[in-house]
Parts: structure tokens; C-alpha cells; sequence
């Protein structure tokens, strides 16, 4: 067995027994109607989760993922309710706005050199200004074109639904498995995430595949808050603060390396879908309060950067162990 | 094999190459010819030039003056990557891959074989293993990169340069971290090059080496070429006498008058058996006795620092015993060496010993203090007291002991670590390269200062490459090769030449 996968195993191992635990305490867990809330409730935060996956793969972070969601709800409600745009243009406007505010702070983090972390931490007081500075209040978005994707629905037999933001989320994985995996920009991230002083010298397009990195998952971020937006049907600049915080926790903990090189976008979704299970269990149980799940994530994620500090120092996943031998005499 | 290309046109042919720095002449007119097929060894000591060398054929550096002509025509590499679309490639000590991406995909990254649009990872696994294969290296191309050694790792770089089409492959050090056997399997990576007609700049610092592999060698010094000689043509001594830049002479030369006999009378103040570190240096032993000066002779790289660092405790020994004042003693930190009594100035003053933004003052402070403990405080009267009796003592050319020490020159940089060390009274001082790159007249001072600490009974372990200085003051030298204690040579057998024939002794 490869231990590149041990990290991934090691996540669903984690999944399977939190789901079999939930299905063994309620027996709902085997419906399809639960599997079809898992997706859509926590669809909007793993589109998100998606992109950060490529960010931290890439050796870098992304801080302003909650602001971005909650910019991008302010002004979907703003043009569509108060200013009457219709709403497929305003999605295809917001969503250039986000893939330009993230290829500026991938920009301002090749060229400059300035960490990514206070790069994006700009972003994120940036744009939540922003949605502020739009708008204090919830506004509410009341058009027939919500309404209609609120009827998208493909029901299965046991009730199960499946809506569009499901479809959505799992289109989302597909794309970024694709990515990742069978292009060259792909390879090219975690090239850089490996190395990324050789990534240069081995002829990456450092510059592009950094700023290419922080612009998708900028448009990932906007794509995550028009499926909020489309959820809850309202644009509110106080929603989804510190929400960054859970998506990387869950990129984490579904296997992926912190410096970088190392992870699955797979994963990342598995870790989602596992965080969204303890939640429902947590609803369904109703003893514990819900905000348990902070504590799991914890947990959770303390655990899994220890297997990955323990992976490292036996097998030198972070660099080059020089093993010092004897030179000939 | 080395004569073939002689008539044609040289592969790689470098004329006049000159490059100048601010403050020095890195490389002044130097040619450089590479026959395709051969192995060029380019050998010299610390500054002799091989670096700038190789920078400015690779387009690291814009050159001063010179032409490089590559098949016969000039070029202008730009860059490592210019240079490298022209044909030269270079694989450092260092091994720039990705250890976190297979091998497969290290040595195919940016031309994935690509099939409907996609990577074709198969078709890359394949493709990568018949590459290694055809240099008899038969490995799973698909595991990390970081699961293989680093003689793999070198040839995996170097099947990468290859295969993108080089005509020039430079290696920088490819074995400083091998050992025997995986020597030998670069080496025989090497051979199957030159059958395919690339031509091949070694550098290293093992003549050994440079004997069993290569065809020719230029020797650089000082930033000039010194000779250019078929290996079969260059006896090793007369190698070494032109790394080193001293004539052998007949007539031994005069000894310094004070040295030896009359110091050494002192008690064995440190004795090591057996010290080792696997990978660092071969099993030594050494003793040095209370104001005895023991000088540490051997080229760049045969394990004179390593030396230091293993007494010092700054790398662990896992062999032998250390005894000192007869008594045995664990050191496994520089903190317990510092207890012990230890003191060392470091080779590289700016990485290791100076923080330049500190006055001389804080300088001078930092390791008494730090052996005092931080709670036991210095007064700031005391500190200056100190640092005023140091900067006299040594006389430390500086208005006042406030001066940040970035500010000034090498030599007083020296000066000031070695007060670092002076002030808390050490009985071993191990000084590495005490005098590298200081003028001639802070050179000089330096010296005596070291004659006066040995004639005050302290211990003294020096580590220099510059021979007439180690004649000078040692009482004892030990000679160092490939990471190994050669030999001893006491007083009278010290001068220019025994070390140097030492050194050279197969």
C-alpha cells in the first residue's frame, strides 16, 4: 500500500465509522433522504472546501473565503430584489467579480512575495467591508427564478431529494478530481505545493499556476455563495463569518498536507460529507448541543495533523531526507 | 575515448570568460574547452572560481567579457532555463525535484504524454521507466520521489536534463552524500553518457573521484586557470601543488621560530578516541594539551569542519569517547560543550557567528551571558567594562562599542568573535578559518593573538587552508582526506611541503 494514501484512508475509515455509528443510533441514515440533505446542506460550503483544496495543495491559504460568501449573497440580493437584474446575468457578473478579486491576491502573492496569509486576510476584511458597505441588512430575494431552482428537484423512491444544489456540488468534485489529476495545471499545483524552488527551475509556470490557483478558488468561493444565496433565499453581510476556518479544517482533515504537494480533492469531499453527518446526528440526537461539532472538528483535526507529523518524520513526505553516507575513499 | 573529439569542433568552448564582482575579480580570462563524450573535471579550492564558472555558462550570471561557443556557434544563455533549452543542463548537489510527486511525473512534469486532452499517466509510468531502464536503473516509477535515496534521486535529475535534450550535462557535487556504492552506480550512469556522446563538467572535491571518472581536469585558483591536463598527464601531487598554489621545493622551508617544543610541555587538556559520525567523518583520534596549537591541514571538504562540529557537539558523535582533562565527558551540545569550557569560532562569521545588527557591544556580551544564564543579568557598566578591555586587547578597529557590527570590516568582524569567546575565558578555543578573507595586515594580528592565547596555556584546535599559516603557529598538524584522519605531523616535520605531500600520499 502506498502511504501517499494512508492520510485518505485514514479519512474514510473516519467517515465510515461516524456513519455507522449515526445508522446504528437512527436508522434514517439508511434513506436516501438523508443522503440527499447531506449534499444539500452542506453543498455551498464544499464547493468552497473544493477550491481551498487546490490553494493548500499549492503551498498557500485562502482567508477571505467567508467574506467572499457573504459579499457575493449581499450582492446577488441587492441587484436582483432592489435593482431588478435579472438573475442568471448577475451570477455570471458576480462570479467574474470573485475570479478577479482572487487572481489580484494571487497576483499581489507571486509578485510580490507577500504571504498569502496577509494577503488574503486583506481580502477577507476587504470583503466583508464591502458586503457591509452594501448593505447592513438581510434583504430578502423574492424572484420566480429562485423559486423554479427551488423546484429542481429529482426525487428518488424513498423520498430522497436531490436538488440543484447537490447536482451542483457533485459537478464541482468531478471538474476538480479532473483538474487535479489529468491536466497539467493540475500537476503543475502540486508541483509547486512540493517544491517550489524547483518547481521553478523544473520550468513551472509559477506565476500563472499561483495566480490560475487563487482565482478558481475565488470563483469556487462566489459559486458557493450564490447556492447559499439560492438556499436561503436572502443576502445577509453578517452570514458565514470564520466559515474559512471550517473549509480548512475539513481540507485537512480529508488528507491534505498544510505545507503542500500532498492531498486529494476526494478527500476534502469525504471530510465535508463526514463533518456534515456528525452535524445531522447532533440535530437528530438533540441531547447535545449542536455546537459539539466545533469540539469534533477540533478533535478531528488535531488527530489528523498528528498522522501527518507522523507519516512525515518516518518516511520524509515535507523534503528530501539527505541520508548522509560515506563518500568512497 | 578523451581523444576522439580533438580535430572536430569542441562541444562546449568558453574563451576568455571574465567576471568581475564589485569587490573582487571572480574570473578572469579563463578558457575552457569540453570535447563531447568526455568528462571534464573542474577542481580548485573555496573562491578558486569553479562556481562563477559554471554560472556564467549556465546564464546564472551575465559575463564581464568572453565568448561561449557551443557546437561552434555563440550563445548567450540567459538563464538556468535558457540555458538549458540550448542544451546544458545542470544537476546540483542539492536535488531540485519534487519529493512529494512520483518519479514518473518528476521526470515528465510540464510535457506529460497527453491523450484526449488529458494527462495519460500510463503512457508517462511507461515512458518513464524505459528511460531508467536504458541507464540501468530499474525502479516503481510510481512511487514518491522522497522514497528513494539520493544517488537515485541525482540520476533521476540527471535522466530529466537528459532526455530534454542536453548536450551538456554540468554535475555540481553529485556525490558529496554518496556512499560506495551508490558512487558507483552514478558513475556507471556517467559512462553510458559518454557513449551517447554528451559532455560531461564534473565538479567535486574528491580527486579520487576525479581520477577513477573523468578524462580531463582544469584546475582554477584565484579565479584564474592554473593548467589543463589529460588525467593520465597530472601526477596527484603536482594536482594538489596547483589547487593549493604553493611550489614544492626541495630545501624544507624554516620553521617559525617559537613554535613547539617550548609550548608543548602543557597537560593533555582534551583527548578523543574513536570519535565518528556514520555519514560525517571516519573514526579519529585526537589530543590536544594545554597550550599546544594543533592545526587541522586537508583540502575543502575532507572533513576538517565536520571535525570541529563533533567535539563541539553541534552534530552528535554515535562512536567513541571524549576524556576531558583525563576525565570522560559526554558532550552532545554546543551549551555542555560551552560548560566544559569549549569555545569555537565558526568558519562562516556572517551565517554562524556575527548578528550584524547588534552592536560590537551585545556581540562581545552574547555568550557569557547566555552561559551566566539570562536571569543572572549583566550590569550595563560591567558590559561595557568588558567590551572596552576586548576592543584594546584585540585592538578592534571601532570608534566606540556601539557600532552595529555589520558595520565593520572582516577582520574586525573576526575580532569580535573571538573576544565573544575570550571574554568567558574558554580553555579550548577551536577556531575554524580564523583568517578567511581579511586583509593582510588584520591577518597578521590575528595571528599573534593566537600565539598570545596558547602562550596563556589554552588549548587550541585550528582549522585553516592557508599552509604558511598552519607551519607558523601548529605545534602539531593533522591531516584530513575524504573525511579521514590521514596522519600526524609533528614539529619538526611541519612545512609547506610534508603537509601537502601528505594530503597528496596515496
Amino acid at each position: 500500500m502506498r502511504s501517499r494514501f494512508l492520510p485518505l484512508l485514514m479519512t474514510l475509515l473516519v467517515f465510515i465509522l461516524m456513519y455507522a455509528f449515526a445508522y446504528s443510533r437512527f436508522d434514517s441514515f439508511g434513506s436516501m433522504r438523508i443522503i440527499g440533505n447531506l449534499l444539500r446542506d452542506n453543498a455551498f460550503w464544499g464547493i468552497a472546501a473544493v477550491g481551498m483544496t487546490f490553494v493548500i495543495i499549492s503551498g498557500g491559504i485562502d482567508l477571505s473565503v467567508g467574506s467572499v460568501i457573504a459579499f457575493t449573497g449581499v450582492f446577488c440580493a441587492l441587484m436582483i430584489d432592489r435593482n431588478g437584474w435579472d438573475p442568471l446575468a448577475t451570477f455570471v457578473v458576480i462570479l467574474t467579480i470573485g475570479t478577479i478579486f482572487g487572481a489580484t491576491m494571487g497576483f499581489f502573492i507571486h509578485r510580490f512575495k507577500i504571504p498569502a496569509f496577509i494577503v488574503t486576510l486583506s481580502g477577507l476584511f476587504l470583503a466583508r467591508g464591502m458586503a457591509y458597505v452594501l448593505s447592513t441588512d438581510s434583504i430578502r430575494i423574492d424572484h420566480p427564478f429562485y423559486e423554479q431552482i427551488s423546484d429542481l428537484v429529482y426525487i428518488f423512491p424513498d423520498r430522497g431529494r436531490f436538488t440543484f444544489a447537490a447536482g451542483a456540488f457533485l459537478v464541482v468534485l468531478v471538474i476538480g478530481i479532473f483538474l487535479a489529476h489529468f491536466t497539467r495545471f493540475g500537476r503543475n499545483v502540486y508541483a509547486l505545493g512540493g517544491n517550489p524552488d524547483a518547481a521553478l527551475l523544473l520550468g513551472v509556470p509559477v506565476g500563472r499556476t499561483t495566480i490560475t490557483v487563487y482565482a478558481l478558488n475565488s470563483f469556487l468561493t462566489t459559486l458557493a455563495g450564490i447556492i447559499l444565496s439560492l438556499a436561503k433565499h436572502s443576502g445577509d453581510s453578517t452570514i458565514a463569518v470564520g466559515l474559512e476556518l471550517d473549509v480548512i479544517a475539513a481540507v485537512v482533515i480529508g488528507g491534505t498536507l498544510l505545507t503542500g504537494g500532498v492531498g486529494y480533492v476526494i478527500g476534502t469531499f469525504i471530510a465535508v460529507m463526514t463533518l456534515g453527518t456528525i452535524q445531522t446526528y447532533l440535530t437528530l440526537d438533540g441531547s447535545l448541543t449542536p455546537w459539539w461539532i466545533k469540539i469534533v472538528i477540533g478533535v478531528l483535526l488535531f488527530a489528523f495533523v498528528g498522522l501527518q507529523k507522523l507519516l512525515s518524520s518516518r518516511q520524509g513526505v515535507f523534503g528530501l531526507k539527505r541520508r548522509p553516507a560515506i563518500a568512497g575513499p | 575515448m578523451s581523444t576522439n573529439g580533438q580535430e572536430k569542433t569542441p562541444l562546449l568552448e568558453a574563451q576568455g570568460l571574465t567576471k568581475i564582482f564589485p569587490s573582487t575579480v571572480a574570473l578572469s580570462n579563463v578558457d575552457f574547452t569540453l570535447h563531447a563524450g568526455d568528462v571534464h573535471a573542474l577542481v580548485g579550492e573555496n573562491g578558486a572560481g569553479k562556481s562563477t564558472l559554471i554560472k556564467l555558462i549556465t546564464g546564472v550570471y551575465p559575463k564581464d567579457g568572453g565568448t561561449i561557443l557551443l557546437e561552434g556557434k555563440e550563445i548567450e544563455p540567459r538563464s538556468p532555463r535558457h540555458a538549458q533549452e540550448l542544451g546544458i543542463s545542470t544537476v546540483y548537489q542539492e536535488v531540485n525535484l519534487i519529493p512529494t510527486m512520483s518519479v514518473a511525473e518528476n521526470i515528465f512534469l510540464g510535457r506529460q504524454p497527453m491523450r484526449y486532452g488529458m494527462i495519460d499517466t500510463r503512457a508517462t509510468n511507461r515512458q518513464a521507466k524505459q528511460l531508467l531502464k536504458d541507464f540501468g536503473v530499474d525502479i516503481d516509477v510510481t512511487r514518491n520521489l522522497s522514497s528513494f535515496s539520493v544517488a537515485i534521486q541525482q540520476i533521476i535529475a540527471i535522466v530529466r536534463g537528459v532526455d530534454l535534450s542536453a548536450k551538456v550535462l554540468i554535475l555540481d557535487e553529485p556525490t558529496s552524500s554518496l556512499d560506495r556504492q551508490e558512487v558507483d552506480m552514478l558513475f556507471s550512469v556517467i559512462r553510458s553518457l559518454k557513449e551517447r556522446g554528451i559532455g560531461i563538467i564534473l565538479i567535486t572535491h574528491f580527486l579520487d573521484q576525479v581520477y577513477e571518472i573523468s578524462d580531463r581536469i582544469t584546475v582554477l585558483r584565484n579565479g584564474q586557470k592554473v593548467g589543463e591536463h589529460l588525467v593520465t598527464e597530472l601526477p596527484r601531487v603536482q594536482l594538489i601543488t596547483e589547487m593549493l598554489g604553493k611550489e614544492l621545493t626541495q630545501t624544507l622551508d624554516e620553521k617559525g621560530t617559537e613554535a613547539s617544543a617550548s609550548r608543548a610541555a602543557g597537560k593533555a587538556y582534551l583527548r578523543v578516541q574513536g570519535y565518528a559520525r556514520e555519514g560525517m567523518v571516519e573514526p579519529f583520534d585526537l589530543e590536544i594539551r594545554e597550550g599546544e596549537i594543533v592545526g587541522l591541514a586537508g583540502l575543502l571538504g575532507s572533513g576538517r569542519t565536520e571535525v570541529a562540529h563533533l567535539i563541539f557537539g553541534i552534530d552528535q558523535h554515535d562512536q567513541g569517547e571524549a576524556y576531558v582533562r583525563g576525565e570522560q565527558t559526554r558532550i552532545t551540545s554546543p551549551r555542555k560543550a560551552i560548560q566544559h569550557g569549549f569555545g569555537l569560532c565558526p568558519e562562516d562569521r556572517k551565517v554562524e557567528g556575527i548578528i550584524g545588527d547588534l552592536s560590537v557591544r551585545e556581540n562581545i556580551i552574547l555568550a557569557l551571558q547566555a552561559k551566566m544564564g539570562w536571569f543572572n543579568y549583566l550590569s550595563r557598566q560591567k558590559q561595557n567594562a568588558l567590551a572596552d578591555d576586548m576592543i584594546k586587547a584585540l585592538s578592534i578597529a571601532t570608534p566606540n562599542a556601539e557600532k552595529p557590527v555589520k558595520e565593520l570590516s572582516g577582520g574586525n568582524q573576526q575580532k569580535v568573535i573571538l573576544a565573544r569567546w575570550l571574554i568567558s575565558n574558554p580553555d579550548f578555543l577551536i577556531l575554524d578559518e580564523p583568517t578567511r578573507g581579511i586583509d593582510v595586515g588584520a591577518h597578521a594580528e590575528i595571528i599573534q593573538i593566537i600565539k598570545r592565547l596558547a602562550k596563556e596555556g589554552k588549548a587550541m584546535l585550528i582549522i585553516s587552508s592557508e599552509l604558511a599559516e598552519v607551519v607558523d603557529y601548529s605545534d602539531r598538524v593533522v591531516i584530513m582526506r575524504d573525511r579521514k584522519k590521514l596522519r600526524e605531523l609533528e614539529s619538526d616535520d611541519i612545512n609547506e611541503n610534508t603537509i601537502m605531500q601528505a594530503i597528496a600520499a596515496d
